[in-house]
């Protein structure tokens, strides 16, 4: 049963896999803990089967978990450790790159 | 062949249905294509192609449109040299230099410009989008989206779905997500049953479409989703991430349902920036209730050697987009002294017209639902990338009295985050009109500006790599 509260709730994975993949699992970064992708997952993709969001509103409170999928909005740019950028929904993940989603340290 | 036509450059901008066509038609006339495309494969959005490791048959992913689908994706290959193929490239602004055009792109991170003697706009359409409460919690995503995830890349949105529309891509996305194993909690339909009843005498006009989409809903009733009609406004719940929606029905009536995900667009808007860019007019149409590049039966728009076509110029769906991207390509080469099979006109205008008769009573039996916009309240977001509110723009409407929407842009910067418009710019637009008691005609639309989506600064940074200058 999904649990459906507000707090803490941050790093319960927003999507789900419901077709299976195969091929090497890919080894990623998220806040400096590992994670899991699979080949042909984009970077969007790769997130949020591991998070509940993206980023972090820049103009306020809250964060973000994209919106459209399609390269449109632009809601779901997401930050690298070495400070380059890229719009997630459109950016395949590859083995090893590390995101910065949350700028807060971690207690 | 005229000598014109050997060494005329033709630009098309955009893979889909609509792109692919005018390509095959233009290089089996013999004419020089660079088709120019953002994705990674051809297809479009409609039928978009998974990443390599994501693929699974197409029956799988695109359902009774598989053939169709497998057709448009292998016309390019097909041409293999005959067309200068240029994926995940970004055309960020037109420019007309003389009589050529010259299309500024971004391509690996690089700037690059390549000038061309003709112009073939297909750049497609995204989710129509109404702001409302809650819309920019993680968790709320478009129908078009919800459908990306799910076929392009095996994921749903969420666990507990609900789903919310204004078109005939909510039965076939509940179809899709019952199919793939996940019921939606909750389907609300903002439009009514009773257009649905006024258009069926056009809708008739195509059986076979009439027939998939009673099918989709009769699958989406029969699987159980909770499917409700007529609903009069939405709110995402939850304060890090969305716990739920409620909504209200005719008669005071209310709604609840704890969800983790939510999916609402209402119908699809054109893609306009690069028709805007290049100089086209524009003109509102009521019926579909935005604003469209002028352009011919055709598509030849208003501007010389600039050409129209598929979703992008107006929405028609994929196959009227096939139709009008060969349409559009035949009457650029008429245009240049080529010689074109006449016949094959004549029956591309006659489908052309069939078609149209049934987009008009789609978009009866799926209007634009300008209601839910009626009580935005003032914290509503309309700009999800700045965070402005609907409070934001009626005090501006109020002090600074702007009538259009280009100086309340101005006044507040709606419309000036990094999706340029594309997300605000109609739900601005309405607020604008309600407040001004002007139409919405007369409320404008936000002018697009280059670059039409954001630039890397380490591209802007690096030389430019300048290719077919004349």
């Amino acid at each position: 049963m999904t649990d459906l509260s507000d707090d803490g709730c941050e790093n319960q994975p927003q999507f789900r896999r419901l077709k299976p993949r195969t091929g090497s699992v890919i080894r990623f970064v998220i806040d400096g803990r590992p994670a899991d992708a699979m080949p042909g997952d984009t970077l969007l993709t790769a997130i949020l089967l591991n998070r509940g969001f993206l980023r972090r509103f820049e103009f306020g409170d809250g964060r973000r978990a994209g919106y459209c999928l399609m390269g449109a909005c632009q809601d779901c740019w997401v930050r690298y450790a070495d400070g380059r950028r890229e719009r997630a929904c459109t950016t395949l993940v590859t083995e090893g790159v590390s995101v910065v989603l949350d700028m807060t340290p971690h207690v | 062949m005229s000598k014109v036509q050997d060494t005329m450059v033709v630009a098309v901008i955009g893979a889909g249905p609509a792109g692919v066509r005018a390509c095959e038609t233009l290089a089996r006339h013999g004419m020089r294509v660079i088709l120019i495309d953002e994705a990674l494969k051809p297809g479009g959005q409609i039928y978009r192609q998974p990443p390599e490791g994501a693929e699974r048959p197409g029956e799988d992913i695109y359902g009774f449109e598989a053939a169709k689908a497998r057709r448009v994706h292998h016309v390019i290959p097909a041409l293999a040299e005959r067309v200068d193929y240029r994926p995940q490239t970004l055309v960020w602004n037109i420019d007309k230099v003389g009589k050529a055009y010259r299309l500024d792109l971004l391509r690996d991170a690089k700037l690059q410009t390549t000038t061309v003697d003709r112009v073939i706009i297909a750049t497609g359409a995204v989710d129509r989008v109404v702001p409302f409460p809650g819309w920019t919690l993680p968790g709320v995503f478009t129908l078009g989206a919800a459908q990306i995830a799910l076929k392009s890349q095996g994921v749903a949105i969420g666990q507990r779905i609900a789903l919310v529309g204004a078109g005939p891509l909510l039965p076939l996305l509940t179809h899709q997500y019952l199919k793939a194993g996940l019921k939606p909690v909750a389907v609300l339909d903002v439009t009514a049953i009773s257009a649905k009843i006024g258009a069926l005498g056009g809708l008739i006009s195509q059986p076979a479409t009439l027939a998939k989409g009673v099918y989709y809903t009769s699958k989406a009733w029969l699987g159980g989703a909770p499917i409700r009609s007529s609903v009069r406004s939405i709110r995402a719940l939850g304060t890090q991430r969305v716990t739920g929606l409620s909504f209200t029905m005719p008669g005071e009536r209310t709604g609840e349902v704890a969800c983790d995900a939510i999916a609402a667009s209402f119908g699809l808007r054109s893609e306009t920036q690069l028709a805007d860019l290049a100089g086209c007019d524009f003109e509102f149409d009521s019926q579909s209730h935005q604003w469209q590049p002028k352009r011919d039966s055709a598509g030849r728009s208003s501007v010389l050697g600039v050409y129209l076509a598929g979703d992008g110029a107006a929405i028609g769906g994929a196959d009227v987009a096939e139709l009008a991207g060969a349409r559009a390509a035949l009457a650029l080469i008429a245009d240049n002294s080529g010689t074109i099979d006449l016949r094959e006109v004549a029956q591309l205008d006659r489908r052309l017209n069939r078609l149209a008769t049934f987009r008009r009573a789609l978009e009866q039996a799926y209007p634009f639902p300008t209601h839910l916009l009626d009580n935005a309240d003032d914290t509503t977001i309309v700009c999800r990338c700045e965070g402005i509110d609907a409070a934001a723009l009626r005090q501006s409407v109020r002090t600074q009295e702007p009538r259009e929407v280009n100086r309340l842009k101005a006044f507040t910067r709606i419309g000036m985050g990094r999706c340029q418009g594309r997300m605000c710019g109609h739900g601005a637009a309405e607020i604008l009109a309600r407040e001004t008691g002007v139409s919405i005609a007369a409320a404008g639309r936000l002018r697009a500006q280059p670059p039409i989506k954001p630039l890397p600064l380490t591209a802007a940074l690096t030389s430019v790599e300048r290719m077919g200058e004349r």
